[in-house]
């Protein structure tokens, strides 16, 4: 027996967390599934390589990422979200935010009021946009505002996973949240207004 | 006075990461006037509920398609 710090529960805890990680990546409910439980299982098995250094959840990400590295190895298949490095060079443009504001810094066309966003929710075809205006944000950008927002994951979490300093982060989040708010207003809540 | 352009990206790093009292004095002196930033402030409030939701149904989504 080993001195087993890291009780099942405790693994447990992360297991919602690492799903929606791995489901990100694999798009498959059953591989993500299976990712998990792998993970879960090394990490009670080798829990005393848990040096206490990061985070817990940090660690189990770690894990996890291999055994869905080993995945695509194995089916040598492409990853549907690979990882980092892709950092476009449009993607870094200050234009990004240009295209929102005047060069006074006001809005070019500003948000117009939503009426009661939240019935929204109840229609099938209100998720549909949403996927839509979401898949449309830059690979990069989708990834950090994912990882946040779906996922889950803490902001300096995200900032290790994506190689992004605090700074770049809530740039990066801040440009997601504008195309993303654009985009829905264009194609859901106020379709009168032009796309750009 | 910050210009609309500096108070989102404010409001959009407060989402994230507690804001000082003098920030957040900043953006409610500027929204009480402004209709596009009180927007945006309610919106980027509703595109997280939007996000969690859709994070919470990925499971269902993913299935259906496979």
């Amino acid at each position: 027996m080993t001195d087993n710090s890291l009780s099942e529960t405790l693994l447990a805890e992360h297991r919602q967390v690492l799903f929606r990680y791995a489901l990100l990546q694999m798009r498959d409910p059953e591989l993500a599934d299976d990712a998990v439980q792998e993970t879960l299982l090394s990490a009670w098995q080798g829990s005393a390589g848990f040096a206490g250094k990061a985070s817990l959840r940090t660690w189990l990400i770690g894990i996890l990422k291999h055994k869905i590295a080993d995945h695509w190895r194995r089916s040598a298949h492409d990853p549907v979200l690979t990882d980092s490095h892709r950092l476009d060079a449009a993607e870094d443009a200050e234009a990004d935010e240009d295209a929102f504001f005047m060069s006074n810094g006001h809005w070019h066309s500003g948000p117009s009021a939503w009426n009661d966003p939240e019935a929204a929710f109840r229609q099938q075809e209100f998720w549909s946009v949403y996927e839509t205006c979401q898949n449309n944000l830059p690979p990069k950008m989708a990834k950090v505002f994912m990882l946040r927002e779906l996922v889950g994951l803490e902001a300096d979490e995200v900032c290790r996973e994506a190689g992004l300093t605090e700074t770049n982060y809530w740039v990066v989040m801040h440009r997601a949240r504008l195309r993303l708010r654009e985009c829905l207003e264009i194609r859901w809540f106020n379709s009168q207004k032009q796309e750009k | 006075m910050r210009s609309c352009r500096e108070i989102s990206a404010l409001v959009s790093r407060g989402l994230d990461n507690p804001l000082d009292w003098r920030e957040r004095l900043e953006i409610r002196l500027h929204t009480a006037m402004c209709p596009s930033c009180r927007n945006f402030q309610r919106q980027t409030q509703f595109m997280r509920k939007a996000a969690r939701r859709f994070g919470a149904d990925l499971e269902t989504r993913f299935g259906k398609k496979s």
